[in-house]
Order: structure tokens, then C-alpha cells, then sequence
């Protein structure tokens, strides 16, 4: 490529901004990474290394259920959203404008386009309503609210992977006496699969990430990690949550990592 | 490879193996020719319409090797497509050996296509490719196993048969397409721009190879290309299409020498058009009157009404023209083009046309007139063709 | 006579294929949003929730407050300073987001074609860890206690820590960290496509650096501004956690200021209006957005 050999798109300056961004971005996270090993419970003193606040986090009875309650929330949600985000996708994807194709558009990226405050509120309200009516407090309203949240992030990688799909492949498919059904499973599942995946890992994340919401939705007793945390920040920071913070970090990126690469795949 | 020519065809027509039974009814048909009846298909998107098949009938024989030629647009692909049941036609109807197989969904039409870009499923061996319709139409492992050998055999692509199509060449990829077309042993074979992605050389040895797989299978080939040379080359029959008609049918030569249509001169070789007007006319040809004055024999195009005093357009080809002494039409010299093989001579009329002749290039030629000279130009008996607008 | 239903499905069984996504949607996301728009014209209950009588108060409330003693009407001045700040600061950390992302979009899409992605994906993760962590490792960063003041004090440079955390300036921080590759990625999408020939006949025609920044870099990568803009200024006009962490409750913005609503302040049309007050300047973002985009004569680019 010519455009690399001249330098002709260095601009002053811009590598060293860029390079204070980056080095932005990460030093807080690691601030948190490094100092979850530090034997003391301060920033100003380094104390040596130690796995103690990991020990306590771990021995905790409340971080053992809210991570818990965090994952079973995550998985639930992430599978919901993914199921219905293909069938969407299958359905809105590689096709002719139809009737009422902007409508669906509009409701499945409607979580991304209204700020969560306003969802979790308008949550709140109508799970109260249902509360009241059916006596029924348990995680199914987080789920359904974390699923719905999670729709629009499972369909993106969906679509993208099913728009570079080439349809000539049904219909050789097709061509080649496989009913509707065989290509469906023989032919396009197989290779949507990887935006399937990439779709899940996104929308485990987001789950994961999705405080707000949590926040106004839940019960009593139904904290989940990021809500704990939250509610925990209003007293006194101790680095066993420096310890936490650091293992849902790996976690989470060892999510986006999977859907990082799983995205990069292409067709073929 | 060992196994002859002949021996491979005998294997290609073993009878079928045991189908599924809803395919089995047009399989065991014994001819297998296409008929096409009043075919039209519209595709419309708002308010606007596009005929891409306009009435079109037309009758494929069995064993054919039939083209499909026009520029992007015409028609030609669609047609194809509604032949294997992608598309469905808007009225008209499509028969295989006599049976009707409008309403049958591709999955159901004992025909394959070859695709543009050849549609390989990436995410499975060459054999794999190779042996899915063969694993759809139910066959045992054992069968499809054997089929496959015999097919990857055929194209000559035994030694890859375990790679993924992202692992093989274009020309190679072309091949597993089309042992993957053939496996199934349909009646018809479709194939859709096959070449068109294959660089030149490629293109000339599986433009044989197409030949020698239709010669040794005796299916049927219904072969879409915008490319006339591959046109020319390869088939029985040719039909030229344009704005979703079928403008003439015919063989390559009739094409060629006797094209019906002005659309059809234009895009097969190169064309003189010339105006004329009909002095005389006989069974299949009229004696016509040049710009010059003189007079020519040209052929007319089946069933077209010629009555004396009409103007028409005649064809001349540039190499069915030369210079000579005397001739029919006289012109001046303006430029020559030289092509290796040939001259290409223009020469501007009295009428003020540009006419194109073509020279051959032999040894101990005299030389051309100089650029300027006043040349006479005679025209090869019987190559004169009257062409419709 | 169909052939292909799953390849070619008809417009009723794209609807029956979407009908999942759909019924949880409208359960769980847009259907409510009707509820809060009628909670918004009820009244407050004594314990929170409403007591089902119609009443303009919820909105009333929202710009304008009753003088307790004399029940005179003024303006709510301290659900506007509210509403400033909100404005303020998310246009002030798009604005930031927009001068530190440029740079760096940048940096990346001219790294060789192999790196690139690589340089996104570090973009990006920070992105897709926990908000609340995100949130928790500014503040262990800012506080009086944290790593910047403890290094700055360790080292003598000063002898009183520097107060950021609870101020506005700790919320822009973290709001312009968390929502920064909201505005590289559409910039970098944007400088993908720019055709680096361009610059070539740029130069060629003796423009200097600054005036190819200028005159075709910018022109060129405008769509990838106006959609990182918009990425970043909604959920920062809307945000909730940040402000919450790192503003330590006096700082409030929008987003608490409803949240207060239905857990302390228990008047529930109140929040109600409110949300749908903020849903209002998100809409009308959007449509400026809308407007932007579709003026723009390259926006094929975008």
C-alpha cells in the first residue's frame, strides 16, 4: 500500500495523544489489577505480594452468591436473547423491504436507543404492577429485563455474520433436492454459528455489565455482583473487591476475547 | 487415470439409485428435453416493473449443449434461474420430458446448477460438497462414497478431495463444482457464467473440458455467458437474448453468418450495417441497391416480408469484404490497423459511412494504397445478410 | 406455492420468526415506557407507588416549584441547575471523548493492516468490563487516598491531597473514560474508508499537514463525528452510575435525580415525567442526528 511508505498520513502529535489514551484506558484497571496483590489495604504503601484479599473474596458468603446469582442471570439472559436475536435476524436479514420491516427494527434496537434509567424505571413501575398482582418476586423479572436488554447486542454480530453469508449457498443447497429444513440445518446454521456464539458472548457481557437496570428491577436479596458493588462503594472500599473487580475483569474478557475471534472469522 | 473415456460414460449412466420418491417421478422419465412455454417473469419494486423474461418459448432437446448469450441484463440469467426453480414465473410454463415442473420447488427438479461463483459450502471437504445432494436424496454412505470417487475421478481432482474450498485454486474450485452438479446425475445440467471468474488461460482449458463432460455425460447443458467467443465455441445451439426475448436460435455458423437481428449482428463480431432498398426478391434472399448504385444478392431473415422499394439494413462481416478492382462500393482510404494476424482497413464512403474491412496478413502481400487513395470494395458472394430491427 | 420458507420467507413468517424477539421486547423494554407515560399524569401514593387520580403535577413539578409557606410558583431552580449539568457534561465529555478519539482512531488506522484489529480490540475492552468496575477504578485513581494523590504526596510535590473525587470534574473523567470507544470505533470505521489516495493527490497538490487534516481528513470523516457524538452523548446524558460513584451523591444528574424519585423522594409521577423529560432530549438528539446524516452529501463514507 503507497500510503504507508510516505508517512503521508502522520500527523503530529496524534501517536503521542493516542498513546496517552491508551495508557489512560488502562491505568485504572491495573491500578485495581496490581493492587488486589498488595498486602496492604492502601495505595501509598506497597506491602508485598499476597493472594489475601482473593482469600477473602473468596471465603465471602455474599460475593460467593451474588456472582452466582450474577452468572445464573447472565447465562439465562444470553441464551433467550440469542434464540430469539437468530430467529429475528433469520427473519429481517438478506430480504426485500417488507411490511412492517422498520417497526421490528425499531423495537429490537429500542434498549440501545433509550438510556437505561429510563428502561429501569419504566421496568420498575410495570414489574411492580405484576408483583402486586401475581405475588411472584423471584429472578424471572431480571431475566426478562436483562434478555430484552440483551436482544439488540445478540443480534448485531447475528445479522452482520448472516449479511456476508452468500445465499447462492441455499440455494445450491436447494438445487442439490435438500428440503428447506436440511438446508436450514446442514447449510445455514452451520455457518451462522460462529455470529451465534459471538452473539452470546456479547450478550453474556452486557448482562454482566448491566447495573442500572439491576439496580432499579430487583427484589430484596436479589443483588447481583455489579449491584453489590454499587451499594458497597457507599462504604468503606476494601481491596477484597479490588480482588473481585479484577476476576469479573478477566472473566469478561476472556468473553470478549472469545467474540473478538469468533467475529473475525470470516465466511469460507 | 485409467479408466477410458467410454468406460467413465458407462459409470455416469448407471440406472439411478433409489431416490426419494417425490424426485424419483420426473427422474425415471425417458426423455429428458426441456420445453419452455410463454415464459415471462416481472420483478417489480415500488412502482416500477422490469420484464426480465418476456414471453419466451423455446424447445431444448436432449443431449444439447445450448446457450444462453446477451449482455448483462437481458434476461438470460433469470431464465436459467427459473429453470432450476429459484425464481417463479409470473405465466408460462416449463416441462421436463413432457412433464411440468413449474410448480416443483428446486429441491425438486431433477436438474443441477453450476453457480457464477460456484457456491462451495465452505464449511466442508471438496468430497463432502461433492456427496451432498447424493446424502439428500438419502443414499447410503457405501453408494455416496463410490459416486464421489467416480465424480472427483471425472473432473480429475481425486488427490484434494479432503481440502476445504477455501484451500483450492478458482480452476480447481470450478471443477469440484461441477462434480458436485453432475454427482446427483441429473437430466439437466445449468450452468450459470461458470468461467467468468477464471483468468484467460484457465478459461480455454475448461472451456474443453466443459466440452469433453458434456460429450462423455449426454446430459443436457444449458450454459448462460455474455461472452460470444465462449459461445461460439462451445455450443450446439445458441440463443441470443435481449430485453428478455429470445431475438434468433440457431447454430454458431447461422449465428454468425446469418444473423436475423441488427442486435445481433452488433454484438456477435463486427458488423458493416448498410442501407439499402429492395429491388427484387426471391425465395430466401432479395436483390438489393446500394448507397453506390449497385447491385447486391443478400439473404432475408426467415419469414420476414420483404416487398420491393423497402428500405433495409444489410450486414456485411469486415472479412467478408475486400479490396479489389472493381467493386460495389467505393470509398477513400482513411486508416489502417494492424493486427498481428490481420489489417483492419477504414474506409469512409461516398455516403459518408466509415466501412471496416478485414485483411489477412500473408506473405509477399501486395501493400496496402496509400491512406487517402480511392479504393473499390467488393463484397464475398452470398455474405450479405438483411437483418430486422 | 413457496419453495423456500426459510430462504425466502414470506412477510408472515418474518413476522412468526421476529414474534419471540418481539413479545419480550414490548414486555420488557417498550411496553413499559406506555405505563411510565401514564404514571407520569397520576398521582404520588403516601409510600411511593401512584394513587390512581388523574394530575398534572408529576410535570408541573418538573420545571416549577410551590412555595411551601405561601404556595407561590417559582421555577424549580434545583431540578435546573440538574438539568445543566446534565446537558453540560455530557457535551463536554463528548467533546473531550471527540479530542482524545480522533487522535487515536487515527493512530489505528494507520498501523499495518495485520495490527489494526488488535489495536481496536485493546480499544474495547476496557468497553465491555463492568461499568461499576470501570466506575470503581476511576475513583481508586482519583480519591483523596488514591493512587494520583498518594504518588503525588509520596514524591513531595504536594502536602495536601487535591480533592477531586465529588466534584463535576470527577464525573467528566470517569464519563469521558467510559464512553470513549463509543467514539473511536464509528471514527475509525469512517477512517477505514477513507481512500488513502486522497491524501496522496492532497499532497500532491502542495497542501501541508495540517491543511489535508483540514480540508480532507475532517470533511471526510465527519459521518464517524456525528455517529460517535451521538453514541457518546446519550448514555452520558442519561447516565447513572457515574454520576452516583463518582459525584458522592451531591453532584446528582438526570438519571439520580429520577432514581431519587421512586426510592427516597417517593413521588413516582414526578420520576415518571422526568424519565420521560430525559427520553424527550434523547429523541430530539436523534433527530438532529437524523437531520445531520441525511444532509450530508458523502454519506456513503459513513
Amino acid at each position: 500500500m503507497a500510503r504507508r511508505t510516505f508517512a503521508l498520513n502522520r500527523l503530529p502529535g496524534f501517536a503521542l495523544i493516542a498513546g496517552i489514551t491508551f495508557f489512560l484506558l488502562y491505568l485504572p484497571i491495573l491500578t485495581l489489577v496490581v493492587f488486589s496483590f498488595n498486602a496492604e489495604a492502601s495505595m501509598s504503601i506497597w506491602g508485598g505480594l499476597s493472594l489475601d484479599w482473593y482469600r477473602a473474596a473468596f471465603t465471602n458468603r455474599t460475593v460467593q452468591e451474588v456472582s452466582l446469582r450474577s452468572l445464573v442471570i447472565a447465562v439465562s439472559a444470553a441464551s433467550v436473547a440469542t434464540t430469539v436475536a437468530t430467529l429475528a435476524a433469520l427473519a429481517t436479514t438478506r430480504t426485500a423491504a417488507f411490511r412492517g420491516q422498520t417497526l421490528i427494527y425499531a423495537l429490537i434496537h429500542q434498549p440501545l436507543m433509550v438510556p437505561e434509567i429510563v428502561t429501569g424505571v419504566a421496568l420498575l413501575i410495570f414489574f411492580a404492577m405484576i408483583k402486586v398482582y401475581t405475588g411472584y418476586t423471584g429472578l424471572a423479572y431480571l431475566i426478562a429485563a436483562h434478555s430484552a436488554f440483551c436482544i439488540p447486542f445478540a443480534y448485531l454480530p447475528i445479522r452482520a455474520r448472516l449479511q456476508t453469508m452468500d445465499i447462492t449457498l441455499e440455494r445450491a443447497a436447494a438445487d442439490l433436492y435438500a428440503t428447506p429444513l436440511q438446508t436450514f440445518r446442514r447449510i445455514t446454521l452451520p455457518l451462522l454459528m460462529p455470529g451465534i456464539l459471538a452473539g452470546f458472548m456479547l450478550a453474556f457481557v452486557i448482562s454482566l455489565d448491566t447495573v442500572v437496570i439491576t439496580e432499579l428491577v430487583k427484589s430484596a436479596g436479589q443483588d447481583t455482583l455489579a449491584t453489590y458493588m454499587l451499594g458497597q462503594m457507599r462504604r468503606a472500599v476494601t481491596p477484597e473487591m479490588y480482588a473481585i473487580s479484577t476476576l469479573f475483569l478477566l472473566l469478561s474478557i476472556v468473553a470478549v476475547s472469545v467474540f473478538f475471534l469468533l467475529s473475525r472469522q470470516r465466511v469460507g | 487415470m485409467d479408466t477410458s473415456a467410454d468406460e467413465r460414460r458407462i459409470l455416469y449412466n448407471q440406472p439411478p439409485n433409489p431416490l426419494r420418491p417425490e424426485i424419483a417421478v420426473t427422474w425415471n422419465a425417458t426423455r429428458s428435453d426441456i420445453e419452455i412455454i410463454d415464459l415471462s417473469k416481472v420483478f417489480s419494486s415500488g412502482n416500477e416493473t422490469f420484464k426480465a423474461v418476456d414471453h419466451v418459448t423455446v424447445h431444448i432437446p436432449d443431449n444439447e449443449f445450448f446457450t444462453l448469450l446477451g449482455p448483462s441484463g437481458c434476461g438470460k440469467t433469470t431464465l436459467l434461474r427459473l429453470i432450476a426453480g429459484f425464481e417463479q414465473p409470473n405465466s408460462g410454463r416449463i416441462t421436463l420430458g413432457g412433464q411440468d415442473l413449474t410448480a416443483l420447488p428446486p429441491n425438486r427438479r431433477p436438474i443441477n446448477t453450476v453457480f457464477q461463483n460456484y457456491a462451495l459450502f465452505p464449511h466442508m471437504s471438496v468430497a463432502d460438497n461433492v456427496g451432498f445432494g447424493l446424502r439428500m436424496l438419502g443414499q447410503s454412505r457405501r453408494q455416496i462414497k463410490h459416486t464421489v470417487t467416480e465424480m472427483l475421478a471425472l473432473v480429475e481432482m481425486e488427490s484434494l478431495a479432503h481440502r476445504r474450498p477455501a484451500q483450492i485454486s478458482g480452476g480447481q474450485q470450478q471443477r469440484v463444482a461441477l462434480a458436485r452438479a453432475l454427482a446427483p446425475r441429473p437430466r439437466v445440467l445449468l450452468l450459470d457464467e461458470p468461467l467468468s471468474a477464471l483468468d484467460l488461460k484457465l478459461r480455454k482449458t475448461m472451456q474443453s473440458e466443459l466440452k469433453r463432460l458434456q460429450a462423455e455425460t449426454g446430459i443436457t447443458f444449458v450454459f448462460v455467458t455474455h461472452d460470444q467467443q465462449e459461445a461460439l465455441t462451445l455450443s450446439d445451439r445458441i440463443a441470443v437474448m435481449h430485453n428478455g426475448k429470445i431475438l434468433q436460435i440457431g447454430s454458431p455458423q447461422e449465428i454468425y453468418t446469418h444473423p436475423a437481428e441488427r442486435f445481433v449482428a452488433d454484438f456477435i463480431g463486427d458488423s458493416n450495417f448498410l442501407t439499402a432498398t429492395i429491388v427484387h426478391t426471391h425465395a430466401e434472399s432479395a436483390t438489393v441497391k446500394l448507397s453506390s448504385g449497385a447491385q447486391i444478392t443478400a439473404r432475408l431473415p426467415h419469414a420476414m416480408s420483404a416487398s420491393i422499394g423497402r428500405t433495409v439494413t444489410v450486414v456485411v462481416r469486415p472479412e467478408h469484404a475486400m479490396l479489389a478492382d472493381q467493386g460495389v462500393l467505393q470509398g477513400t482510404l482513411e486508416h489502417a490497423l494492424y493486427f498481428g494476424t490481420d489489417t483492419q482497413v477504414q474506409i469512409r464512403l461516398s455516403d459518408g459511412e466509415l466501412f471496416t474491412l478485414r485483411r489477412q496478413n500473408t506473405v509477399g502481400q501486395l501493400p496496402l494504397p496509400a491512406l487517402g487513395t480511392v479504393v473499390n470494395i467488393a463484397i464475398a458472394e452470398g455474405a450479405a445478410q438483411v437483418v430486422r430491427h | 406455492m413457496r419453495p423456500l420458507p426459510l430462504n425466502h420467507p414470506t412477510t408472515l413468517s418474518r413476522w412468526l420468526l421476529s414474534t419471540p424477539a418481539l413479545v419480550i421486547l414490548l414486555l420488557a423494554a417498550s411496553g413499559p415506557l406506555l405505563i411510565v407515560l401514564v404514571y407520569s399524569f397520576l398521582s404520588p401514593g403516601p409510600y411511593g407507588g401512584v394513587v390512581w387520580e388523574f394530575s398534572t403535577e408529576g410535570w408541573f413539578q418538573v420545571f416549577f416549584s410551590r412555595d411551601i409557606f405561601d404556595d407561590s410558583v417559582g421555577p424549580a431552580y434545583a431540578h435546573w441547575s440538574i438539568f445543566w449539568r446534565s446537558v453540560r457534561l455530557a457535551l463536554l465529555t463528548t467533546l473531550f471523548a471527540a479530542l482524545l478519539g480522533f487522535p487515536t482512531a487515527w493512530f489505528i488506522a494507520t498501523r499495518p493492516a495485520g495490527t489494526r484489529e488488535l489495536w481496536l480490540f485493546l480499544v474495547t475492552i476496557p468497553f465491555w468490563t463492568n461499568l461499576v468496575i470501570r466506575t470503581f477504578a476511576i475513583q481508586e485513581v482519583i480519591r483523596n487516598q488514591g493512587l494520583i494523590n498518594s504518588v503525588l504526596l509520596n514524591i513531595g510535590l504536594i502536602n495536601q491531597p487535591i480533592q477531586m473525587l465529588y466534584t463535576d470534574f470527577a464525573i467528566l473523567v470517569g464519563m469521558t473514560y467510559v464512553f470513549l470507544p463509543l467514539m473511536v470505533l464509528p471514527l475509525y470505521a469512517s477512517m477505514d474508508k477513507l481512500d488513502g489516495r486522497l491524501l496522496e493527490a492532497a499532497y500532491d497538490l502542495y497542501a501541508s499537514r495540517m491543511r489535508v487534516l483540514w480540508h480532507i481528513i475532517l470533511p471526510l470523516v465527519k459521518p464517524g463525528f456525528i455517529a460517535g457524538s451521538i453514541l457518546v452523548f446519550i448514555p452520558a446524558i442519561g447516565a447513572y452510575v457515574t454520576p452516583r460513584i463518582l459525584g458522592g451523591g451531591r453532584h446528582l444528574m438526570l438519571g439520580n435525580l429520577i432514581e431519587l424519585q421512586f426510592g427516597q423522594g417517593r413521588n413516582w409521577p414526578l420520576g415518571a415525567a422526568l424519565a420521560l423529560t430525559l427520553l424527550v432530549i434523547v429523541l430530539v438528539a436523534l433527530l438532529v442526528y437524523i437531520r445531520l446524516v441525511m444532509r450530508d452529501p458523502e454519506r456513503e463514507h459513513g
